[in-house]
């Protein structure tokens, strides 16, 4: 805008021969108020623009965040007066050994996942980025690889409940098939294989959008790195481990912490599997999440449920700041 | 020579991954063209002959049409209010100057780093004070702000929208609204599609705020739906019928998928942009 108005002024000068500077600047004057009046006519449509954002976000956004705030220091049951009782609930998901299991079984079955999904994330990466090897068909294996990422969780979860059934599945019969095994192994059945089965589909769910995402990391690098590296006589390895990777780690950490936190909400499939907020077999498929719908939306103890929602938020808000802690300090060395 | 065996082995591997990618998907659609027995009794990849039955038996059990049409009937409207509130509010954050202006677009910063869920109990609490369980009201209103594509959007005006156009629209006298309209929106539409196609994928496949706002079955929409088939049918009488649900529950996102999926691409590596 002030740009422009400058430009238009010394249009003016050039132009006006009878002008003298006097009037220029009076007439600058004079078009300045009216530009002010005008932007602030202007200025003032754009609160009737973002109005309906406003009011639905304060609606349906920041009032149930903090309803479940002011709920979880109560003993509200779904229905009725809700009572103030102090950190009462703070103290009861503390001490409580199956919030913890199912905190704990959350975060095994993200770790094995983010581990096997950026293992084979990265792998590709350096597959698709080898200046050696030259290989092709990238947006055809990019789309593939991210075709489990779209398909709805609750059809995921049924499709493997399905085929890993232990006893008719179709999984068991092709392994028998390819006479890798010879008796059925029951899958979803087993504490040892079941909380894998989840990080494996997981894996499988998420390793495309990882991959996908390191890539645009890598494209974001520029050549002219490559170039001299591979001038001053650096190998391929050396190239990865000492330009690529240390470049990616911005988008590793980004990989990691929006991972970290969808994967401690995780949810929809092992609740499926699992049958439901037990989480079996054992209870070792209940995640943090199902604990909270268990108390909040099953034996309505909502109070104790708000609690619940809020130490998981704060478990998650350390752990992002840890990370990015983390990853600051090596930054800085 | 080892060069190219070398190479070989790696697309090898790729398409061994593809195929990992693609297998359950394909087992799927065989198995729902197969009997009950034979699927228990044998594996095979090529189809079977009985669609027709299984269809009956998934029908008999539930009206997969009607889930169809409740997703249709929540996801549609959402993904447009999504698409066009947020491009409005996005277009006020980059434009103009306003009071409150850090204020707001502070508060949406950190909601795109708050989880979802940390508000749920809250929600159905608002939504059971107004009234509107079993309804598909908040299903859909919510979209109207959506703090992500807000962000995104803001950040492509800011790129893509050169101020000299707005100028001219203003010279000639056009007002704000109908600048919006005529010159931003269609300036900005890549972008729009981008995160309408994500939007719509979301709103689609979304399990866990519909199952606890639905409670008649005949208004669940089609996750839900799928997620009721555990309750009550009997699995190893009916499986050729498991499968061709979940089949159909996936046919609309593979058509989405495969008429967009550079779009779909782009939109994840956009994300990746908000660092």
């Amino acid at each position: 805008m002030e740009n422009l108005s400058w430009f238009s002024t010394f249009g003016l000068v050039k132009g006006g021969m009878l002008m003298d500077k006097g009037v220029v600047k009076k007439a600058e004057k004079i078009s300045d108020v009216k530009k002010k009046t005008k932007k602030r006519n202007i200025n003032n449509t754009a609160y009737l623009f973002v109005l309906p954002f406003v009011i639905v976000f304060l609606l349906f956004s920041v009032y149930p965040v903090l309803r479940t705030l002011q709920l979880s220091f109560t003993n509200f049951k779904g229905y009725g007066k809700a009572q103030f009782i102090g950190l009462t609930n703070y103290s009861r998901v503390i001490k409580d050994k199956f919030f913890w299991r199912a905190l704990g079984n959350t975060l095994n079955m993200w770790s094995v996942n983010i581990i096997v999904q950026l293992g084979i994330a990265l792998l590709l990466t350096i597959v698709f980025n080898d200046i050696k090897y030259k290989i092709k068909g990238l947006s055809i294996f990019r789309a593939i690889f991210y075709l489990p990422n779209l398909i709805a969780t609750t059809s995921i979860a049924f499709l493997f409940k399905t085929l890993l059934d232990w006893r008719f599945g179709t999984f068991n019969q092709l392994l028998r098939k390819l006479k890798i095994i010879d008796m059925p192994i029951d899958w979803l059945g087993s504490i040892k294989t079941a909380p894998y089965v989840i990080s494996m589909i997981q894996a499988w769910m998420w390793f495309g959008n990882s991959f996908i995402l390191l890539m645009a990391g890598v494209q974001g690098i520029s050549k002219d790195y490559f170039e001299a590296a591979t001038i001053d006589g650096a190998g391929r390895w050396k190239i990865f481990t000492r330009i690529t990777l240390p470049l990616l780690r911005p988008i590793l950490l980004y990989v990691t912490v929006t991972s970290a936190i969808g994967g401690i909400q995780l949810f929809d499939i092992p609740f499926l599997i699992g049958g439901g907020t037990i989480g079996n077999p054992n209870g070792k498929l209940q995640t943090a999440i199902m604990y909270l719908y268990k108390f909040g939306f099953e034996t309505y103890q909502v109070g104790y449920a708000s609690a619940v929602a809020y130490v998981i938020f704060l478990i998650i808000l350390v752990v992002s700041v840890l990370q990015f802690r983390l990853y600051n300090r090596k930054e800085a060395q | 020579m080892a060069y190219k065996i070398k190479k070989g082995i790696i697309y090898l591997l790729l398409i061994i991954l593809g195929v990992i990618c693609l297998l359950p998907f394909l087992l799927m659609a065989v198995n729902s063209t197969r009997s009950g027995n034979e699927i228990m009794t044998s594996f095979t990849l090529i189809p079977g002959d009985s669609l027709k039955e299984n269809l009956d038996i998934v029908f008999d059990y539930f009206n997969l049409f009607r889930g169809f049409l409740n997703s249709v009937i929540v996801a549609v409207p959402a993904t447009l209010l999504t698409a066009y509130f947020s491009s409005l509010t996005a277009y006020a954050l980059a434009i103009y100057n306003f009071k409150g202006k850090k204020l707001l677009f502070g508060v949406i910063i950190v909601f795109l780093m708050i989880p979802g869920q940390l508000g749920l109990i809250g929600f159905y609490n608002l939504v059971s004070k107004l009234k509107l369980v079993d309804n598909y009201i908040p299903l859909i209103i919510p979209a109207i702000a959506a703090p992500g594509t807000v962000f995104f959007l803001r950040q492509y005006i800011l790129s893509t929208l050169p101020h000299t156009l707005l100028e001219a629209a203003r010279i000639d006298g056009a007002g704000e609204l109908k600048i919006f309209h005529k010159i931003v929106i269609p300036v900005i539409s890549p972008g729009i599609a981008t995160m309408s196609i994500g939007a719509f994928i979301g709103n689609w496949n979304s399990y866990l705020v519909p199952l606890i706002i639905l409670n008649t079955p005949s208004k669940f929409t089609l996750p839900v739906m799928v997620a009721s088939l555990s309750s009550s049918t009997d699995i190893s009488a009916n499986q050729g019928a498991i499968y061709l649900s979940i089949t159909i529950s996936c046919i609309p996102i593979l058509i989405v998928f495969a008429f967009c999926s550079k779009y779909i691409i782009s939109s994840i590596s956009a994300g990746s942009v908000k660092e």
